[in-house]
């Protein structure tokens, strides 16, 4: 049990340590691996909590694929980054100001939820569902490919219009670029592809 | 020490402040902004699965899943807006972005 609370405020600390510096670096770039800690922290604290699959999707999605998205863009977007920075210091106290009132509304419903005795069924974490002895993958697959189908199906619907869309955003065709024309050699005949001509021996032919 | 979910919920909000006050700080550049919308989501996910590990049942880990999709899907439109800005104007400050108000 020690072992598991000296996990526990190790990845805590990183997490929230983590995701101070993403908020508070000042080159975006460290931004962003700040963040890639943050999830792999977080990802840890899953793993602590028994949702094994969920962690390790944590690390898939975001640190191989969100983070180095970002990671890209940072890099290549030219932006002077010190002149996005000027407000920092003016902004500080509206957002302290925010963060506080923040804190404050959370411990308060966090007391008043803890002192109804909500969700105190149970003192240790079980992921795979209640009585389970399948494992936490085995147990998410049993309920997400029955009774999430649909709700599957349409995740799968949002990522391939995210896809498309952000395709259609960025794609540029710039002129001047020689690329194939599929439909032009498809409809290429002997006609157009041949030219038969008949020169007189010492004339050569015209290009 | 007993880690319980009362500790799970408390990272979550910590996390959830920092996300908030990092859009507030950082007005002018919108990358750090969208990194502190990613913080907010992945702090409802660790609320999500802490309350689904203590209660025994799957159903929060699902809706994390698909939280995690719609995250996924909102940075990658997100990031590609933000290149389309840039490559029109040459510059993110989103403050003076008002002339999409037309």
């Amino acid at each position: 049990m020690a072992l598991q609370a000296i996990a526990f405020y190790l990845m805590a600390a990183v997490t929230v340590a983590a995701g101070f510096c993403v908020v508070s670096a000042r080159n975006p770039v460290h931004s962003v691996l700040w963040l890639i800690l943050a999830f792999f922290s977080a990802a840890g604290l899953f793993v602590l909590l028994g949702a094994e699959f969920l962690a390790m999707l944590l690390v898939v999605v975001y640190v191989g694929a969100v983070a180095v998205l970002f990671l890209f863009v940072v890099m290549m977007l030219d932006v002077d980054f010190a002149s996005l920075r000027q407000g920092f210091a003016r902004y500080m106290p509206l957002g302290l100001l925010i963060a506080a009132f923040l804190t404050a509304e959370m411990v308060l419903v966090a007391t008043t939820v803890s002192s109804q005795g909500a969700a105190k069924d149970s003192l240790t974490p079980m992921a795979s569902g209640e009585g389970s002895t399948l494992s936490n993958a085995e147990a998410i697959g049993r309920v997400l490919y029955t009774d999430y189908i649909y709700f599957f199906q349409a995740a799968g619907l949002v990522l391939l219009v995210a896809m498309i869309g952000a395709i259609v955003l960025t794609l540029r065709h710039k002129p001047g670029v020689k690329r194939q024309v599929i439909m032009d050699q498809v409809l290429r005949t002997p006609k157009t592809g041949m030219k038969l001509v008949n020169p007189k021996s010492g004339e050569g032919i015209e290009g | 020490m007993i880690i319980g979910l009362a500790h799970y919920l408390a990272v979550a909000a910590i996390l959830f402040t920092i996300g908030v006050f990092g859009i507030f700080v950082n007005r002018k550049n919108i990358i750090v902004i969208l990194m502190s919308i990613e913080l907010i989501l992945l702090a409802v996910n660790i609320n999500l699965v802490a309350f689904s590990a203590y209660l025994g049942n799957l159903t929060g880990q699902i809706f994390a899943m698909f939280v995690l999709t719609v995250a996924a899907a909102e940075a990658a439109v997100g990031l590609a807006i933000l290149v389309t800005f840039f490559r029109n104007r040459g510059d993110i400050a989103v403050d003076d972005a008002s002339m999409m108000k037309g």
